[in-house]
């Protein structure tokens, strides 16, 4: 009867028979680009992915947003979930649970990619015999794998800074994976995509919802942007050459209604490279873009109007945002899509959803006006890579100093971006402008906390709004903010780790 | 009868030739007859027993002695001396330490015990409406600490043994019923796994505290183990049992909220202190006056009946009961029911060498589970508002809306009288346990006996959940579903369902041999064995669907596990001179739960007695009827997942299929995930390492006894959920084995009869329990900087815990910000101390303050008896207990009466203490101190006696249970296990009468 004690799952498998068969690898490769979506195996919550927090809180794309756009002027929440003023106010500290969840979450893609990249190395796909269409396949599916762990690691840079590094040799177990610095994690990540530039399927070849060879060079372009906050070593003609590199391909248009781009149909829209991509009935979860738009309906808006069963009333703009607009009824510009009747413009509370101004951007309405396939859960896509940005990217490395390209190009880009919007032409271009069409380009779409590190206005108190640094008029705030901690629980668990400087 | 004996008198041989006949009766200490009881021949294997009228009969030299023994009693031996009558009376024998114990694989004399066993009989249980088998030792025993479970009817029980020994892996203890160690995981449908046995038909508890007594069940036993016995039959004519019990439960506290018009007065109140309502949001309140709390409770009608038949047919002792229990909550649709058999057969064979134990006891609970969300709302619901409409929509129940639609406001609180009316929350649960032990006394060896139990342990439940369509909660839910169509009253609700089976089986089988070998005054019982259990859980999976049965998700993935344990045991017990005792067990434990390499795991265990009594010094002592010294040291372990979160195969490298519900489009099409899981494949045993001293007394002729124990338990390799090295494994925690943690305290038991006449006698037990609970470790590499893991999950936000598991610290420790207070003495909303002292107010700033785990409890008990009164109660208490008062911390505060989104909400009047415009929910303002004593019984009876004639015998009774709370905190109930009051089902008082009637 000891042999009794060999129990295996039944409806688990393991990860032998998993790899045995060619079939399942697209679906193991599923599970990675969902890790961005949805917070575990239950749509919407259950089976986390990650344990110690909130599922829903703590989804992917919902964390990338509230660590990129609530520190900023972009946007403020009203609630009182665990440390979430910290991060409206930037008050965190390493304990932060919201901090440690996004640090966890990378590292959770970071760490299945590592597994799927390891199981279907070539030797492992001979090995099980692997061949023809299905070997061909594994090969293509693992590219895209490393184009998450580097997107992963990309945020990783950008949020934290020196991190643990680890990669497809390192087997799961009870080791310390070793820290390296920013600039080398950089050095190893623009490797990668460099690498995996080929082997991605050609621009908008691929299927809808993959990366292909597109969105790694969008990715590039966005790194080498900010290089000289990274590494200290400006990369400004790679960011021309490669947001070129992009817009010159060809594949991805300007969708011609700025409006299309945040609404249930935008599958559809030409212009999103890289989507994260949701479903009202079959890819539910509380985070991600059912965060985004329920929480950023309250007061007197009307929910069905943005296709949801009630409004969560969380999250809405500070008046600096607001201010970048000619007006805030989107008549002059048509990005300035706010909802302000019975709003103040005064974020006097923030507990209270009515201070301050909620934008109406996210829907869950096609652009026929038409509502998602669910009212509880949201169709619309995240647009994380899109061609907009890099319009925008190619013109600030032009004005940075980047070579490969031109100010005539770069001030045509940024107009065709202002024409699709109604909003007059500019004549001529500097930096600052830069980042003001990029606040209204590209606000709440999760940029702004790397735009003004990068344009040295987040730390220090050279530009204030409101509750920087937790009073309402704001005030200077420590250099340490401008990256995150590394969490306290990584600290104790992996001690050879150092705290960046500050915390 | 006569042939009864007669095959006794063959049975047993040859009569010698001098032997004559003696006749007598043996009678209980109040003169009833005493069937059953066992007569034997001191040195022969002759024996008797008495008959229905506790009379016997049996062939002894004058010479002889005869033995009587009946299990409660003290055994008595007498000497013929000539006589043909021997009359003799048994005395109860509960208190002293002649009687023998379950110890599990077998019995001992307690005298022999070296281990901390605490027994408990039928007699001195709780009484009054008791559904679950725990409550009926609530508050009698030292070191066992049971929380009642709240006003949910079958509801739960928390048991606690010398504190909990684990983090994250289950704190419960092994139940072993009849011999069998059940699964006591929660049987999905039924709110507790043992209210599935009829506490009517138990006869004894055992517990099993320490480890010298526990490691018998060494993997399984780290957390105690409760041994359950259940009645049996006696030989002689049949006895009938009847008792009814009805009883009426009562709200006693309500939460402190507004009254409608304290309430409109507030919203319109606009003194500068108040004045925190806009003009629009005063125009919402309404002119009803409703009590949301007087509407959702109800009185609540029990009633409990049994009827027993118990003898002996063809010699075969039988007891066969059936019982039936309904009770309504004091929520309003809140059901429990449940008819239960048992049925004990005890049939012996080959000249008695082989006995047979049959038990089966079946039971069908049928359960309506109340919306408990209905009390959240009636402490939040706007009580200006009616509780109907007028209008036939969401069932005719005020509901907030949204104005743009006429849908329910998904923000506002449901009407709480709509949510428990419009949904019918039901699951039918039906559980087997039966057995079959064998035990053979060896015809070559005397004193050697094989034992031989298979037990089955089986349970089917199934579950519907169904929400009309109009119901305000789930109202529309399939809008814009592609395919469902309809109007939005009939496009929501729910009809869902839920099934779970479970399968568990045990075959063990030890040999035992006992023998007094007076040639050197020793005495020795060994004991080895086998056991081999295998546990089968399956759950299918069903689609989640509209009211009307129309789907709107697809099922999701089924569920199924199975693991097994085996072991080999083995326990030697050495009494030399009847003074000095030794025990000594081992056991080898293997589990699939873990790897190839770690599955196996020794635990010993060793104990030392001296009954100091029977020294030279103290024989005589008139004083000093019984006095010893135990000391034991024993090794435990735990593999019980339950708790952690993790599979049954969290060793093993695997992967999970995702539900069609997290599916991720590529292109056009929606493929199901498959995720890797992380995994620890060194995964092992959690062990606990414990010290038990103690010193066992009895005074005056037992008259006053008792015991003192101190232990100190060690559970180091903990089965703790801890953060990984990020990058090391495939997810953020893992189950792995980390941490140390340490219980220690002392115990005092005293049990007195003061008074003890012929009508009067007067039973008076105290009990009192120590324990400090501190984790010691709880990383790999200690880390002073580790300020430990969240947990503890509060209402209010989203994913707020309010505790955590520190170094250094209690278990379960508030984790908080400390509070400033103004000079009027009222907490200042948001000022916080700045204990990290860096300027700003956040996460490093908490402090650990307190914890929901009491440092001393206590239980009081007395039973009277004067004539044919009989009356009793059990007083309680807990102290240096803490509370997190979670509804004041959610709704004491403006920011909740009234909002932005269109309705009003009633509020905790604390509000009007701190004055909080926002909710402050980390403020230690809100962790109180939640000592209390309890009285949870106070019973009085009355015995008609022979009112039928013959043997028949009439009893009433009358019970309050849960009479009074004496404490300082303000919630509704100090008691909450977890330590976070919200949302409460409170516990009612309740009044029964009852009448027993035996026959």
């Amino acid at each position: 009867c000891v042999g009794d004690l060999d129990r295996t799952p039944k409806y688990d498998v393991t990860s032998a028979s998993v790899y045995a068969n060619p079939a399942n690898y697209k679906s193991v490769l599923a599970k990675l680009y969902a890790i961005l979506s949805v917070s575990g195996q239950q749509g919407p919550a259950g089976k986390p992915d990650i344990s110690g927090i909130d599922e829903g809180t703590s989804n992917y794309m919902r964390l990338l947003w509230k660590l990129q756009e609530l520190p900023t002027d972009e946007a403020k929440i009203a609630w009182n979930d665990a440390t979430i003023q910290d991060i409206n106010k930037i008050t965190w500290s390493s304990s932060d649970g919201f901090i440690t969840a996004m640090y966890n979450r990378i590292y959770y893609m970071v760490s299945l990619s590592n597994e799927f990249i390891r199981e279907t190395s070539d030797g492992k796909l001979s090995e099980r015999g692997i061949s023809g269409q299905a070997a061909t396949d594994a090969k293509a599916y693992r590219a895209e794998a490393r184009f998450l762990r580097a997107l992963a690691y990309f945020h990783a840079i950008d949020m934290f800074g020196a991190v643990p590094f680890v990669t497809e040799v390192d087997a799961p177990g009870s080791f310390l994976p070793k820290q390296v610095s920013r600039a080398e994690l950089f050095t190893y990540v623009e490797s990668e995509l460099k690498a995996i530039e080929t082997e991605l399927a050609a621009p908008k070849a691929g299927e809808y919802g993959r990366a292909d060879r597109a969105a790694a060079q969008a990715l590039l372009a966005r790194m080498y942007l900010n290089a000289q906050v990274y590494t200290g070593t400006a990369r400004y003609t790679d960011a021309v050459a490669y947001a070129k590199k992009v817009i010159d391909g060809g594949a991805y248009k300007l969708d011609a209604s700025y409006a299309n781009l945040f609404l249930a149909d935008n599958n559809n829209s030409p212009e999103i490279i890289f989507p994260i991509t949701f479903d009202g009935t079959r890819t539910q979860t509380y985070g991600g873009m059912t965060f985004l738009v329920h929480a950023a309906v309250g007061g007197s808006m009307s929910p069905s109007t943005f296709g949801v069963n009630g409004g969560w009333g969380g999250i809405r703009s500070t008046k600096n945002l607001t201010d970048q607009f000619p007006d805030v009824t989107a008549t002059a510009d048509k990005r300035g899509l706010f909802y302000t009747d019975g709003q103040d413009q005064d974020i006097s509370n923030l507990g209270d959803f009515t201070k301050g101004i909620p934008s109406t951007k996210y829907k869950n309405v096609t652009s026929a006006g038409k509502p998602g396939s669910s009212d509880t859960f949201v169709d619309t896509d995240f647009p994380l890579i899109r061609l907009g940005d890099m319009y925008l990217t190619y013109a600030e490395a032009v004005l940075r100093g980047g070579t490969g390209g031109d100010l005539t190009t770069a001030l045509s880009y940024v107009n065709l971006l202002r024409t699709r919007a109604k909003a007059a032409p500019l004549t001529s271009l500097n930096l600052e402008q830069i980042l003001q069409e990029r606040a209204r380009e590209l606000y709440w779409e999760g940029y702004r906390r790397t735009d003004l590190i990068r344009y040295d206005r987040f730390a220090g108190g050279t530009y204030l709004w409101p509750w920087k640094g937790g009073v309402k008029e704001g005030r200077a705030i420590d250099a340490k903010f401008n990256l995150y901690p590394i969490p306290s629980t990584d600290l104790v668990a992996n001690p050879s780790l150092k705290q960046n400087t500050g915390y | 009868l006569a042939a009864f004996l007669l095959l006794i008198v063959l049975g047993t041989g040859r009569v010698m030739a001098q032997d004559q006949t003696i006749t007598g009766v043996v009678t209980e200490t109040d003169g009833t007859p005493l069937p059953g009881v066992t007569v034997a021949l001191k040195g022969t294997s002759r024996g008797a027993n008495t008959d229905a009228t506790g009379n016997y009969r049996i062939m002894a030299p004058a010479t002889g002695t005869l033995v009587f023994s009946f299990v409660g009693k003290t055994p008595q031996e007498v000497p013929v001396g000539g006589k043909t009558v021997v009359n003799i009376t048994l005395a109860d024998d509960s208190k002293s330490l002649q009687e023998v114990v379950v110890t599990g694989y077998g019995t001992q004399r307690r005298k022999d015990l070296t281990g901390s066993i605490a027994a408990i009989s039928s007699e001195e249980f709780q009484k009054g409406n008791i559904v679950t088998p725990e409550q009926l030792i609530t508050g009698k025993l030292a070191g066992v600490a049971i929380t009642p479970p709240s006003g949910q009817p079958g509801g739960t029980s928390q048991i606690r043994i010398r504190g909990g020994s684990s983090l994250n892996a289950s704190n419960d203890p092994l139940v072993v019923i009849d011999n069998v160690p059940v699964d006591n995981t929660n049987v999905s449908g039924a709110a507790n796994a043992l209210s599935l046995i009829n506490p009517n038909d138990i006869e004894t508890f055992t517990v099993l505290k320490d480890a010298s007594a526990a490691a018998i069940y060494g993997a399984r036993a780290a957390n105690g183990v409760i041994l359950i016995t259940t009645k049996r039959g006696a030989s002689g004519a049949p006895r009938i049992s009847f008792s009814t019990l009805g009883s009426v439960s009562l709200l006693t506290k309500k939460v402190s909220v507004f009254s409608a018009d304290a309430y409109r007065a507030l919203i319109n109140d606009t003194s500068p202190e108040a004045n925190f309502a806009t003009a629009d949001q005063r125009k919402l309140l309404g002119t009803a006056s409703t009590d949301w709390q007087d509407q959702i409770f109800q009185a609540g009608i029990s009633s409990d009946n049994n009827l027993s038949v118990s003898g002996s047919m063809n010699n075969i002792p039988y007891r066969l009961s059936y019982g039936y229990t309904t009770q309504n909550g004091i929520l309003k649709t809140s059901n429990f029911q449940r008819n239960s058999v048992a049925l004990n057969l005890s049939p012996k064979f080959l000249n008695n060498n082989l006995r047979v134990d049959i038990s089966a006891k079946g039971s069908i609970i049928n359960n309506r589970f109340a919306n408990e969300g209905a009390i959240g709302a009636a402490a939040e619901f706007d009580p200006t508002r009616p509780v109907f409409s007028g209008v036939d929509t969401f069932g005719g129940f005020f509901e907030w809306l949204d104005p743009a639609t006429g849908r329910p406001n998904t923000l506002a609180p449901r009407n709480p009288l709509g949510l428990l009316y419009n949904k019918e929350d039901r699951s039918q649960v039906n559980r087997f346990v039966g057995n079959v032990q064998l035990d053979y006394k060896l015809p070559f060896l005397t004193g050697l006996r094989a034992n031989l139990n298979l037990a089955l342990d089986a349970s089917s439940s199934k579950g519907t959940i169904v929400i009309p369509s109009y119901a305000g909660e789930q109202y529309a839910r399939g809008a814009n579903r592609p395919g469902i169509t309809g109007d939005l009253s009939t496009i929501g609700g729910r009809n869902n369902q839920y099934s779970q089976t479970r399968t568990n089986k045990t075959l063990e089988f030890y040999l035992n041999y006992a023998k007094d070998i007076k040639s050197i005054n020793s005495r020795v019982d060994v004991t080895g064995g086998y056991s081999y259990q295998d546990f089968i859980r399956d759950e299918p999976a069903y689609a989640d669907n509209l009211y009307d049965g129309r789907q709107l998700n697809p099922a999701g993935i089924p569920f199924n596990t199975q693991y097994t344990l085996l072991a080999f045991f083995g326990r030697a017990n050495y009494t030399f001179n009847e003074r000095y005792t030794a025990t000594a067990t081992i056991r080898r434990d293997g589990t699939s739960r873990f790897g190839q390499d770690a599955r196996w795991g020794w635990f010993p265990s060793v104990g030392a007695a001296w009954s100091i009594k029977d020294e030279a010094f103290l024989k005589n002592s008139t004083t000093i009827s019984a006095l010893k010294l135990r000391l034991g040291y024993g090794v435990t372990g735990q593999q019980d997942l339950s708790g952690t979160g993790a599979s049954n195969y969290a060793y093993l490298p695997r992967y999970t299929s995702s539900d069609p519900t997290a599916q991720y489009q590529f292109g056009n099409t929606f493929y199901p995930t498959l995720r890797a899981e992380g995994y620890d494949a060194n995964l092992k045993w959690e062990q606990t390492e414990s010290l038990n001293a103690a010193v066992d007394y009895a005074l005056f002729n037992g008259r006053i006894s008792g015991s003192i124990d101190f232990y100190d338990k060690k559970t180091k390799d903990l089965l703790a959920v801890i953060p990984v090295a990020a990058g090391s494994n495939l997810t953020n925690r893992i189950l792995t084995n980390v941490g140390n943690l340490q219980n220690r305290g002392v115990e005092f038991t005293i049990n007195t009869t003061p008074v003890k006449k012929e009508d009067l006698s007067v039973d008076v037990g105290f009990n009192i329990t120590y324990n400090e609970n501190k984790i010691t470790n709880l990383s790999k590499v200690p880390d002073p900087n580790n300020i430990g893991n969240q947990t503890g999950d509060i209402s209010g936000g989203t994913g707020n815990q309010i505790q955590i598991q520190s170094v250094g610290y209690p278990t379960n420790s508030f984790f908080v910000n400390q509070q400033v207070y103004g000079a009027n003495g009222r907490p200042l909303e948001g000022v916080y101390v700045d204990r990290s002292v860096d300027g700003t107010i956040n996460v490093n700033d908490r402090y650990r303050y307190q914890t929901a785990n009491p440092k001393l409890f206590l239980g009081f008990t007395s039973q009277v008896t004067a004539g044919r009164f009989s009356g009793g109660f059990v007083l309680r208490g807990n102290f240096g207990n803490y509370v997190y008062n979670n509804l004041q911390s959610r709704l004491g505060t403006y920011q909740t009466l009234v909002n932005s989104f269109g309705y009003l909400a009633n509020g905790s009047t604390n509000v009007l203490d701190t004055r909080f415009r926002n909710q402050q929910f980390f403020s230690d303002y809100y962790v109180q101190n939640a000592a209390f004593v309890r009285m949870d019984n106070l019973n009085l009876g009355y015995n008609f006696g022979n009112v039928f004639g013959g043997r028949s015998n009439l009893r009433a009774s009358a019970t309050v249970q849960n009479v009074f709370v004496i404490t300082k905190y303000t919630g509704i109930d100090p008691e909450i296990s977890n330590g976070i009051d919200n949302n409460f089902y409170p516990r009612p008082r309740t009044f029964s009468v009852g009448l027993n009637l035996d026959l």
